[in-house]
């Protein structure tokens, strides 16, 4: 069913021992598990042929995620059937010959006009808590005084030298509750800033260093800059996204996020 | 699969590559430890990217897994990054799948598939815990237990391995493990099971053995100490490659390895006799796989890895006999799943380049022959059956279809060499440049010229091949000779079309030490160990220097065991061992190196070696 090169984006959660493999591999993996489900997946002409793909941000080795993303072109859909639809059923098939940790959550199909995943993001949700053996408390007025400041400039080692950057136009939302850290980040091309730059700086306001390694960072999802009143425009793959944005979601910051969109609430289910 | 991980976040996120460490691959194995009755650990001693590149590994593995009373894991070196973080914190080496350490299972069986290897074992057993010598561990400790081509002369590795399994793996195993369980239900100790294990076809105990030698270092005599041990042990050896195990649902590694594409093993065994080969003889006779059988395990393969890349396993595969056919089937259903073709080295004739130019794009890939000798005279010395014509025509072919890249294989220091058969390497090289600029008018070359590139490697001698008697080059002669070549190469009218690459000497010298070496090498390669010394097969981790340090230590030479030729009634090492092919026709095959006479394969002509007591492959075939 569906016509040719329809573009799909699949969301997956990356957690447990499969958090250490490198974003390369896990493209490779997605590549295998892909002929392995036998979609139908678009390639590309010639000899080597690949697989039309693309990945919305590269996650960090270490760090697990509840919600990544990856665009690939299809060029027909499994036949919707058992009251579920082609695209659950496609997330079923991959999830079946998949390893755990690495589990696909969601297929959309995207509109036409629908910008690449990885140039359409612009923010992401991390929280951040302590290892074991590392916990401490963290009073609020110093999450206050963090936001509070005008600018909060760090040094950056770059290919090129060290650089000096200010975090602070890229920390969209900075909250300490139930010993965890929950923020929302620019993670555009231009701006991206880590959570563990933030966390350095926030401990180095105070005085302190964290020793290596100290915490443990989950991505929660990643957004795209809401785009302004045309949301139906792209009807006729599906219904777009009704759900509100990131700040009816437990796991992503309230407020400051109503500008943003989870790459995952754009396009429509067939 | 198992979430949690014997090394720590912090150790994972210091060191390369974690993804060594973790397991949980597509396809791994996970039992209930509970429910299994025996542990069975599987080591490659190299790196992960090696050892999963490895067939067997994956052939072995996939066995003991489907039995239902064994649960078979996998370790292979970590590399020296975790290496020292686990000797400073004390981590034990641990098992991938079940990450539990090494030291709980009831075997290690540990793959050595090549000399500079054997360092690296002694790694794996100091990180798991257990005693490197065999004589010094306690029942508690796990069985370790050798097998791969480097068993076939064990005795460097005789202090270190409880038993040694000698030849293909699928045959005895199921027999060793029951016995296992058997003696384990009496209550009887280690020693009583490796004493009935020496009584199974193919396994040798090395503790049941003496060696007693000459003042001059040779072998007086080498025989069993109790009376029920056999003072021979013979391979072991698959009858029928149809009907044997075949792993369809191999373990799919995260990263990048050396050999990243599913395998299809289409026969074993080697028709020609090569007389510097060991693989050529010691899996004879040739036994091909099914071809329908084979065009099924494609199809499963690449339904159950999504790899990318399939590939034909097996030596010469040209002598397939039904290559053509399965090619056929290969390029159509590699076709319809965007799947590539890795094609094995074929001889290069008008069938290997129709179907290169179908599965690679002709203007990258590169043409490749192994003369192995420069002259016709080495040639036919080696019984390397692939004439200049062969080669020169080949290459005319492939010139007018558009490839421009040539590799080609020499050996440097086979026997009888003399600087008119090197300089043959740098001619051979020079004509071929000429055929390419009569074939190919000016007009049509791509890159303006052709590129040649002429390899060297250093001639080991092996056991059980004709030349295990044959003297091997000291480290000076075989540089000399590197330097030879690559001055006749400079003194070619095409030399700006030829590029050479040559191999090192020290470790091909040590190689060769430990290739032929004796019981005493334990002592040299445990002192190499202690040094420091691991990972010698890595150029960057070789020191020649541990090595002739651990030699002098131990009053050995190197020299004895590589520069001498050894005569006919010296016992070698070796000897004990019954690989199918009788010492007669090794002896047979040696002289008539000596007189230049070449030896027809065994499709053409069956020589007497002695396979043909297996009963079967090619020597109960009819031949055409």
């Amino acid at each position: 069913m569906g016509g040719r090169n329809m573009k799909l984006r699949i969301k997956f959660i990356k957690k447990g021992a499969v958090r250490f493999i490198g974003h390369l591999d896990v493209m490779r993996y997605f590549q295998k598990a892909l002929r392995r489900a036998e979609i139908d997946v678009t390639y590309t002409a010639g000899f080597s042929p690949h697989q039309i793909m693309s990945f919305a941000a590269p996650l960090g080795v270490g760090i697990e995620s509840n919600g990544e993303y990856m665009d690939i072109g299809v060029d027909s859909l499994p036949e919707a059937a058992d009251n579920m639809t082609s695209c659950e059923l496609l997330v079923r098939r991959l999830n079946a010959v998949g390893v755990r940790g690495l589990e696909a959550v969601e297929a959309r199909v995207l509109p036409e006009d629908a910008g690449n995943a990885m140039a359409s993001v612009a923010a992401a949700a991390y929280t951040v808590r302590f290892r074991e053996g590392q916990e401490r408390d963290i009073p609020q007025e110093a999450v206050d005084a963090f936001l509070s400041r005008e600018r909060i400039p760090v040094t950056k080692e770059t290919k090129r030298g060290v650089r000096e950057i200010d975090l602070r136009p890229g920390i969209y939302e900075f909250t300490w509750q139930d010993g965890a850290f929950r923020m929302l980040l620019d993670a555009s091309s231009a701006g991206n800033i880590k959570p563990s730059q933030v966390l350095e700086a926030f401990f180095a306001g105070r005085g302190q260093v964290l020793p290596e390694n100290a915490l443990r960072v989950v991505r929660e999802d990643i957004y795209t800059v809401r785009s302004a009143p045309d949301r139906g425009s792209s009807s006729n793959q599906g219904n777009a996204s009704d759900r509100e944005c990131a700040s009816d979601r437990e796991s992503a910051p309230g407020a400051g996020a109503g500008r943003f969109i989870p790459l995952g609430e754009i396009g429509g289910v067939l | 699969m198992s979430e949690r991980l014997a090394l720590s976040d912090d150790i994972l996120l210091k060191i390369s590559k974690p993804e060594r460490y973790i397991g949980n691959e597509v396809n791994a194995v996970t039992k209930d430890k509970n429910a299994v009755r025996v542990r069975f650990c599987m080591c490659f001693p190299d790196v992960y990217e090696i050892g999963m590149s490895h067939l067997g590994l994956q052939i072995l593995y996939g066995m003991f897994n489907a039995m239902e009373d064994v649960w078979c894991e996998r370790v292979f070196s970590p590399w020296t990054d975790l290496d020292a973080l686990m000797r400073e914190r004390k981590i034990p080496l641990f098992a991938l799948e079940s990450q539990d350490p090494v030291r709980e299972f009831d075997f290690l069986g540990i793959t050595i598939q090549y000399e500079m290897c054997y360092t690296n074992i002694l790694q794996v057993l100091d990180l798991s815990g257990i005693p490197l010598e065999a004589s010094r561990r306690g029942e508690d400790c796990p069985i370790v237990v050798g097998g791969g081509p480097c068993t076939y002369n064990p005795e460097p590795l005789a202090d270190f391995f409880d038993l040694f399994y000698i030849g293909e793996g699928e045959t005895q195993y199921r027999a060793l493990i029951e016995l296992y369980e058997e003696c384990r239900e009496q209550g009887l100790d280690r020693l009583e099971y490796l004493r009935r294990a020496a009584a199974l076809p193919g396994i040798y105990v090395p503790r049941f053995y003496e060696t007693a030698y000459n003042g001059d270092g040779t072998i007086k005599s080498f025989s069993p100490l109790e009376e029920n041990i056999p003072p021979v042990v013979r391979k072991e050896i698959v009858r029928d490659m149809t009907d044997s195990y075949y792993p369809v649902r191999p373990v799919v590694p995260f990263i990048k390895v050396t050999q990243d594409r599913a395998v299809l093993e289409i026969q074993r065994g080697c028709i020609r006799g090569c007389r510097f080969c060991q693989a050529g003889q010691i899996y004879r006779p040739v036994r091909e796989r099914d071809a329908e059988t084979l065009k099924g395990y494609a199809k499963e393969l690449l339904r159950n890895t999504g790899q990318e890349e399939i590939s034909l396993s097996s030596l010469s595969s040209s002598d397939y006999s039904r290559l053509p056919e399965l090619i056929d089937f290969l390029i159509e259903e590699c076709g319809r799943r965007h799947t590539n073709i890795s094609l094995p080295s074929l001889r290069i004739d008008a069938f290997s380049l129709d179907v290169m130019s179908k599965v690679q794009d002709v203007k990258k890939s590169s043409l490749t022959f192994a003369p192995e000798a420069g002259s016709q005279r080495l040639r036919n010395v080696i019984n390397k059956g692939l004439t200049e014509e062969d080669i020169l025509r080949g290459a005319a072919m492939a010139f007018a279809g558009g490839w421009n890249r040539v590799k080609l294989y020499f050996m440097l220091g086979l026997p009888t060499e003399t600087e008119e058969d090197i300089r043959g390497i740098a001619e051979l090289a020079d004509r071929i440049a000429a055929v390419f600029y009569e074939t190919v008018p000016k007009e049509k070359r791509t890159n303006g010229r052709v590129q040649i590139v002429a390899s060297t490697s250093f001639f080991v001698p092996k056991p059980f091949t004709p030349f295990q008697w044959a003297a091997q080059c000291t480290g000076e002669e075989f540089l000399d000779k590197a330097y030879q070549t690559r001055n006749a190469i400079s003194e070619q009218l095409n030399q700006r079309s030829i590029r050479y690459n040559w191999h090192e000497a020290d470790a091909s010298v040590m190689e060769g030490v430990l290739a032929r070496g004796d019981r005493r090498l334990g002592r040299v390669i445990r002192s190499v160990y202690e040094r420091g010394g691991f990972y010698d097969a890595w150029s960057e981790y070789y020191d020649n220097d541990r090595w002739l340090e651990a030699m002098a230590e131990c009053g050995l030479s190197p020299d004895f065991y590589t520069h001498r030729e050894r005569e006919r009634e010296e016992i070698l090492p070796w000897d004990f061992i019954d690989c199918g092919v009788s010492r007669e026709f090794l002896w047979r095959e040696w002289e008539k190196a000596r007189r230049e006479e070449t030896s027809e394969n065994c499709r053409l002509k069956c020589q007497g070696c002695g396979a043909a007591s297996f009963g079967c492959g090619i020597c109960t075939a009819p031949r055409a």
